[in-house]
């Protein structure tokens, strides 16, 4: 009784709403070619979406959990143990076991996607109607016009409804009613999609030979509306691309900046020429790693603010172990570079194997936090990925922290006195042995930071140093040594130089030119970007 | 511990027998020697050390089951460290010093072709379990992994079939060197037969260890937007798969829209990224850990029990896939050929190996094919699940045949044979 009155009830909102034929429960023909081909499944799925009503739902929403399948031609949902009849929604008396479920594939998914975008079309919430219509804008066919239709007569948001004027616009870039095609054609300029475009110029291309050419669409009206759209098509991608350049550019310097910035204190400031930088790297994404595993199993409900907890923790972490390097091995060898050298190449294998030992040679899984997953859409094809805004900024943040202890604390005031001249520096009471330690502790901090950053975008592994470290000596040596302004100008410029490239002659090509300009660049300037003056340059 | 004590025992007793310079001797007489040449360290450590784990899990099984001939295995696993020169190097030692019977290893063209002159010069046998471009027949090299008729022309043909997406455009991305290089060149060759022009088709290259994939990514959306249904083919290997798919779901290339097939990503090199915006992507191999019929339920359960057993850092999350299959079917078909020849000399177990049957893991029984040194092997597409597993989407009906020379690439109508 129950379902009977809730099927009427079904029945009077279908006829009311959606004006679809009048019926007690789903068209079996509807969902009949489930049954059938691959072809006939899309063309269900479709259907689907043009019905619109709660039962079709019901079986869409089935076939995208892995729930429906075929019994000899019969289409049906199973759920648990039970089978039911995918149109009546009746109970079967067979075993699950019987079932041929269908297996989800990427066109059936899209066609899914596309259906349940033709429902959510007429939800209550503006942000789900949107998104439907942005999917619909996509990936509508000619079988969706009348559910965008009913669509846009019910809409009343104006930014929904121009979406949904693009989609119908598309479709009827076909139509055979010339007003229809020029209003469209008009409407479509307003769009900044490479798609659209190309759909605009299909219309102003000429079909058959010579006399008997005829252009694809006849009216010159609407072949002159068509033309200045994709004119303002083209400007907004163009704008859109160049700024999608600059950002990866800018991003691929911030990371260039955060590999080289703990190099640019420890090298640049001290002179010790450390080969385990990349190492110091690896220990900041593997710290950031162990945090991430204590987050997973004790305190999952903040597993997105790992990163945050993982700052800390990369820096002293990294410190720690910079630390020791420094009291155990370098400052035997201060003022010898080559063996220095040696020897932290030496450390370098030694923390490489140590990491292969302790985790395994294989790379370690570190999920991007959900604020840092997806983009900001600038433009159609064009996403500036979350992650790496956040390491442009946080990269932006560590170089203010540096600068600030360099320049305003008592510390920093230490590392610049014994770097400029060691001897005056003790005989006026700095502790230099101390401050040694402490600015290389730093520096290795600020490498853990890096690796804190590399590990949200590059692979984490015991080797992942040794990628980072001819980088980061390229930083600081075409900034000049000695200067922190120096590296952030090298990497930003050799970010943006290299991304221009890349795009202009591949990556491959692009990484050649980038080492060949370094290598003039320097034989011509030795000194780099930034040289020191005054009276300690040529020391 | 045990285990590794007498492991500690075994390997000081190898090295002091090496360093007297002493013959095996009565050693030899009652087991035989098996070389596993894999990185265990370098670059390639990733994907080869779960070979040189599953090899060494064959071996146990075969000993386990009486070995050989009544004669137990006795494997000597050497590193060569990703290094070319190494493989060679560690090569020629397992063959004149270890008096190895045959040797199970390599992974990457490179290395592969740096040790085929070594097994020549000697007349030793090399078991090669990766898929490859082809375009070579070694009498020495049994090559257990997929030709590219095997791997990467059935997944161009599934994108370009309905089912598959029907693709128009398509963008052929790779490492820079020989396998991409060449794959590419034979997959270009395949698509102009099926009417796609250069101007749909779209080539790029990335350095090894590449990992700003920023640029090759809006490339590919700007190619993608142009029009036409556009795939992409990823030959892309090693470590640089992961900043690749990472860079790839943060820019919201979804697989619905345009979706990867990848020809070197498999189950282990996924454990390293966050699978979840991958859904869909696709994979093309021979074998997936997700196929269900007993071989493989007893393939996977020996060696997550094997990985236990011994140590392996991170032993309840292992994974299997093809080249690991491969391993094993590659052990198996040695052992058969062995046990029909009755000899492990070389010649006689070349010619015995020709027609020998393996009910392998993939559910399929594999066919070592008589005289092209290929093994007959059916071709899965799978699809990415979100537990980093792939969902397979597409099977071909039976094994397929090799072609190590393609006939996609000119002159290679005369070259069939050895």
């Amino acid at each position: 009784m129950n379902r009977l009155l809730m099927r009427l009830a079904l029945l009077f909102v279908s006829l009311a709403c959606l004006a679809v034929p009048a019926r007690a429960a789903l068209d079996p023909a509807l969902i009949a070619g489930f049954a059938g081909d691959f072809g006939s499944r899309v063309a269900a799925i479709e259907a689907l979406g043009v019905d619109g009503s709660a039962d079709a739902r019901r079986v869409l929403s089935a076939l995208e959990a892995g729930n429906l399948g075929v019994v000899s031609e019969r289409v049906v949902i199973t759920d648990g143990d039970e089978v039911m009849d995918a149109a009546s929604g009746d109970k079967l008396e067979m075993a699950v076991t019987e079932v041929d479920t269908i297996t989800l594939n990427n066109r059936l998914r899209r066609s899914i996607a596309t259906a349940n975008a033709a429902f959510a079309l007429f939800s209550a919430s503006p942000a789900e109607r949107l998104a439907a219509a942005t999917t619909m804008r996509e990936n509508a066919t000619e079988t969706m016009t009348p559910a965008l239709e009913r669509a846009l007569a019910a809409e009343q948001d104006e930014a929904i409804r121009t979406v949904l004027e693009y989609a119908l616009a598309k479709i009827n870039l076909g139509s055979s009613d010339t007003a229809k095609r020029l209003k469209a054609a008009e409407a479509l300029g307003g769009s900044s999609d490479p798609a659209v475009k190309n759909m605009l110029s299909a219309l102003l291309e000429k079909t058959g030979e010579g006399k008997n050419a005829m252009w694809v669409e006849s009216s010159a009206e609407v072949r002159a509306a068509a033309e200045a759209s994709i004119r303002a098509i083209e400007r907004r991608i163009s704008i859109a691309q160049t700024a999608g350049t600059m950002f990866s550019g800018l991003s691929l310097g911030s990371i260039l900046l955060l590999a080289a910035l703990g190099l640019a204190i420890t090298y640049g400031v001290m002179g010790v020429i450390n080969m385990a930088h990349g190492e110091l790297l690896m220990i900041g994404a593997y710290a950031t790693f162990l945090v991430q595993s204590v987050f997973r199993s004790h305190l999952p409900a903040y597993l997105d603010w790992y990163v945050i907890a993982a700052i800390p923790v990369a820096f002293f972490t990294a410190a720690l172990v910079g630390v020791v390097m420094e009291r155990l091995v370098l400052r035997h060898l201060y003022g010898r570079p080559l063996e220095s050298l040696l020897a932290t190449w030496g450390l370098s294998l030694i923390l490489i194997q140590a990491a292969r030992v302790t985790f395994g040679p294989q790379n370690l899984e570190l999920a991007n936090p959900s604020w840092m997953s997806g983009g900001i859409e600038l433009a159609a094809g064009v996403v500036l990925p979350w992650n790496r805004i956040v390491i442009v900024g946080f990269a932006a943040f560590v170089l203010v922290l540096i600068w600030l202890m360099m320049q305003k604390t008592r510390l920093g005031m230490f590392v610049r006195a014994v770097t400029q001249n060691r001897p005056m520096a003790g005989c006026v009471g700095v502790p230099t042995a101390r401050v040694d330690t402490m600015a290389f502790a730093i520096g290795s901090g600020v490498a853990g930071l890096g690796g804190l950053a590399l590990s949200q975008i590059a692979n984490v592994g015991p080797a992942m140093g040794q990628g980072y470290i001819v980088d980061a000596f390229m930083v600081v040596v075409l900034g000049g040594v000695g200067q922190l302004a120096g590296a952030v100008w090298a990497a930003l410029g050799l970010g943006i130089f290299a991304k221009f490239l890349e795009g202009w002659a591949g990556a491959v090509i692009a990484k050649i030119l980038v080492l060949v300009f370094i290598i003039i660049f320097i034989q011509k300037r030795p000194q780099g970007i930034f040289a020191v003056k005054g009276r300690f340059a040529d020391s | 511990m045990q285990t590794r004590r007498s492991f500690i025992k075994a390997l000081a007793l190898s090295a002091s027998i090496a360093a007297i310079g002493a013959p095996i001797g009565a050693h030899a007489a009652d087991t035989i020697k098996v070389g596993i040449l894999h990185s265990l360290s370098g670059t390639m450590a990733i994907s080869e050390t779960a070979l040189k784990n599953v090899a060494l899990m064959t071996i146990e099984e075969i000993n386990a089951k009486g070995g050989v001939m009544g004669k137990k295995l006795e494997p000597v696993v050497v590193d060569p460290a990703s290094s070319e020169s190494l493989f060679a190097e560690r090569a020629r030692q397992l063959i004149s010093q270890d008096k190895v019977a045959v040797v199970f290893g390599c992974w990457t063209s490179a290395s592969r072709k740096a040790v085929n002159p070594v097994f020549k010069e000697t007349n030793n046998l090399l078991f090669y379990p990766v898929q490859y471009e082809g375009e070579e027949l070694e009498k020495n090299v049994f090559y257990t992994g997929a030709a590219p008729n095997q791997q990467a022309i059935p997944a161009l043909e599934y994108l370009l079939s309905e089912e598959g997406g029907s693709a128009k455009r398509f963008v052929l991305l790779g490492t820079d060197y020989v396998y991409p290089r060449t794959t590419n060149k034979i997959l270009r060759a395949f698509l102009k037969t099926k009417g796609i022009t250069d101007a749909d088709i779209m080539e790029d290259y990335t350095p090894f260890g590449h990992s700003d994939y920023q640029t090759i990514i809006a490339n590919i959306k700007k190619f993608a937007s142009e029009g036409k249904k556009t795939a992409v083919v990823s030959t892309i290997n090693g470590d640089s798969n992961v900043p690749f798919y990472k860079e790839l779901g943060n820019a919201g290339l979804k697989a619905t829209d345009v979706p990867v097939v990848a020809f070197s990503v498999g189950e282990e090199e996924l454990r390293g990224v966050d699978t979840k915006p991958l859904v869909g992507h696709l994979a093309a191999w021979n074998y997936f850990m997700t196929i269900k019929n007993p071989e493989n339920d007893a393939f996977i359960a020996k060696y997550k029990a094997w990985a236990k057993k011994n140590g392996v850092p991170n032993a309840d999350s292992v994974v299997t896939n093809d080249p690991m299959e491969a391993t094993y079917v590659g052990i198996h078909m040695w052992k058969q050929a062995v046990e029909k020849a009755k000899t492990t000399d070389t010649d006689k177990v070349i010619a015995a190996i020709g027609g020998q049957t393996f009910k392998s893991p993939s559910g399929f029984t594999l066919t070592m094919d008589k005289t092209n040194h290929h093994l007959h092997k059916p071709v899965f597409i799978g699809e990415v699940r979100a537990d980093g597993q792939f969902d397979v989407v597409w099977k071909t009906k039976g094994p397929v045949r090799a072609q190590p020379w393609s006939p996609f690439i000119a002159g290679n109508e005369a070259k069939q044979g050895l």
